[in-house]
């Protein structure tokens, strides 16, 4: 579910502010790619604590005691938002970073396969656990996460991300876990584009052209 | 070889089922400070002293060890053999799991950095992605990510820096800190400061002013706090 969608956050300029602070780069990592860079919200200070803001509100009561973060933008969001609930942050990493006894799930990528680990011990079975992602695409690696922490005995309350589709396109799925998501990705930067969904669709510095590039079945696509 | 007191308090989780009988007489590890150093795996501790002690320079304390540096010393765990043999890693993910003690380092960082006018906390990857954003939203400072090659979507500079084998290259997007700001840099750990020191390298390149280098953990064997280029560095805990 959208963020905006939701009574109290409908029309909330916050949700602006975050839309258009995150860069779209074309072509990253390979043509057709629309990547929606969320470092620049991590330079607008305001920007970023209301990010964090949004989701901490929402978390706070939810009986939460682990926020796991998928490497590497994860990172960037999840520990905030687990020091203000008071839960503790668990990273899911790539293979071989976690120097402890593991446990290992794999997942399909376009082409290939990658594999998410967490330490054993770090989630007690029972314990009500949120997944963060900067941005979910075909859900491949949020699936990975949530099969990690339910083998662990963990129940996987939600999962949530700055950026997302409407609709996880691909055959993922979530496993039937509720998904939250701040903003939607932004097809074009052309300054001159109508506004979708209410939403400005680019920043005052972004290069103009002439055309949206993405297909509309994988318009973004997840790397680390 | 680097040895460590190992750390556990009994409160972590992780050790609720862990055995507290003293370890069998052929076990390798010597004793240090009348108790036993051994992998987390296999026993409990009650908590060394950190060694981070009082009146070292640059510690998390001037005049007496700050009292929660104690509990984040216990709360990282030490991995022998990783990720090579003769390796001691400092795993700091254990204290991501202690509530209080990662929100006491937190807290440590706040407490020396907030009201310096420091307007870029840059971070590097990716435990450095841990640490510094809250830094950074708590003192009011935009967030960095220095990252491995290929990462950043976005027009980049580049650092090559040496490993012990080899080299790897680090990378900082141009536009996002302008000359003249007031820089952070953030590691969970600094051993023979070559990360840190092309992190300097890339922030100075476009005019930034490193103010400091702040990490959780320093191997002070390895002598990084030399190679920073005069650079000051701030640690909470040092392991020899």
């Amino acid at each position: 579910m959208f963020a905006g969608d939701q009574n109290g956050l409908q029309g909330d300029p916050r949700l602006k502010a975050i839309s258009e602070a995150i860069r779209v780069v074309p072509h990253f990592p390979k043509p057709g790619i629309m990547f929606q860079d969320i470092t620049t919200l991590l330079l607008d200070h305001k920007a970023f604590k209301d990010t964090v803001d949004i989701f901490v509100d929402r978390y706070r009561d939810m009986g939460i005691s682990v926020v796991a973060g998928v490497e590497a933008r994860g990172f960037m969001f999840g520990p905030s938002i687990a020091l203000a609930i008071g839960a503790k942050f668990v990273p899911l990493r790539k293979p071989r970073k976690l120097p402890g006894e593991v446990i290992s799930e794999s997942y399909v990528l376009e082409y290939g396969k990658d594999c998410l680990e967490m330490h054993v011990g770090a989630v007690q079975p029972g314990e009500r656990a949120l997944v963060i992602d900067d941005l979910v695409a075909t859900g491949g690696t949020l699936s990975a996460a949530i099969r990690l922490l339910e083998r662990a005995g963990a129940h996987v309350v939600e999962c949530a991300c700055v950026v997302g589709l409407r609709e996880v396109k691909g055959q993922h799925g979530l496993n039937g876990k509720p998904l939250y998501i701040l903003v939607e990705p932004r097809q074009q930067i052309n300054c001159s584009a109508p506004s979708v969904n209410g939403v400005e669709t680019c920043r005052h510095d972004d290069l103009i052209l002439g055309a949206s590039f993405s297909s509309p079945l994988n318009p973004t696509s997840k790397s680390d | 070889m680097l040895q460590r007191a190992l750390i556990f308090s009994s409160s972590n989780p992780i050790c609720s089922q862990l055995s507290t009988t003293a370890p069998p007489d052929n076990t390798v590890f010597p004793k240090r400070n009348g108790g036993w150093i051994i992998p987390f795996s296999s026993y409990q501790l009650p908590a060394f002293p950190s060694d981070s002690a009082a009146n070292r320079p640059n510690m998390a304390s001037q005049d007496e060890q700050d009292p929660r540096i104690s509990n984040i010393s216990s709360a990282i765990r030490v991995i022998p053999d990783f990720p090579k043999p003769g390796i001691i890693f400092q795993d700091i993910t254990t204290l991501l799991l202690d509530t209080k003690a990662f929100r006491d380092t937190i807290d440590l960082f706040v407490e020396r950095y907030r009201g310096k006018d420091i307007s870029v906390v840059a971070g590097i990857e990716a435990r450095g992605f841990i640490f510094g954003p809250p830094i950074a939203l708590a003192i009011g400072a935009k967030f960095v990510p220095m990252r491995k090659p290929n990462k950043l979507p976005g027009e980049v500079l580049s650092e090559e820096y040496s490993l012990e084998y080899g080299k790897d290259t680090m990378e900082m997007h141009v536009d996002a800190v302008k000359a003249g700001e007031r820089a952070l840099i953030i590691d969970d750990l600094v051993a023979t400061g070559g990360t840190l020191s092309a992190a300097i390298s890339l922030l100075e390149r476009v005019g930034v002013h490193v103010v400091e280098c702040a990490c959780v953990i320093e191997l002070p064997e390895l002598k990084g706090r030399e190679r920073l280029g005069g650079k000051p560095l701030f640690v909470l805990v040092s392991s020899t």
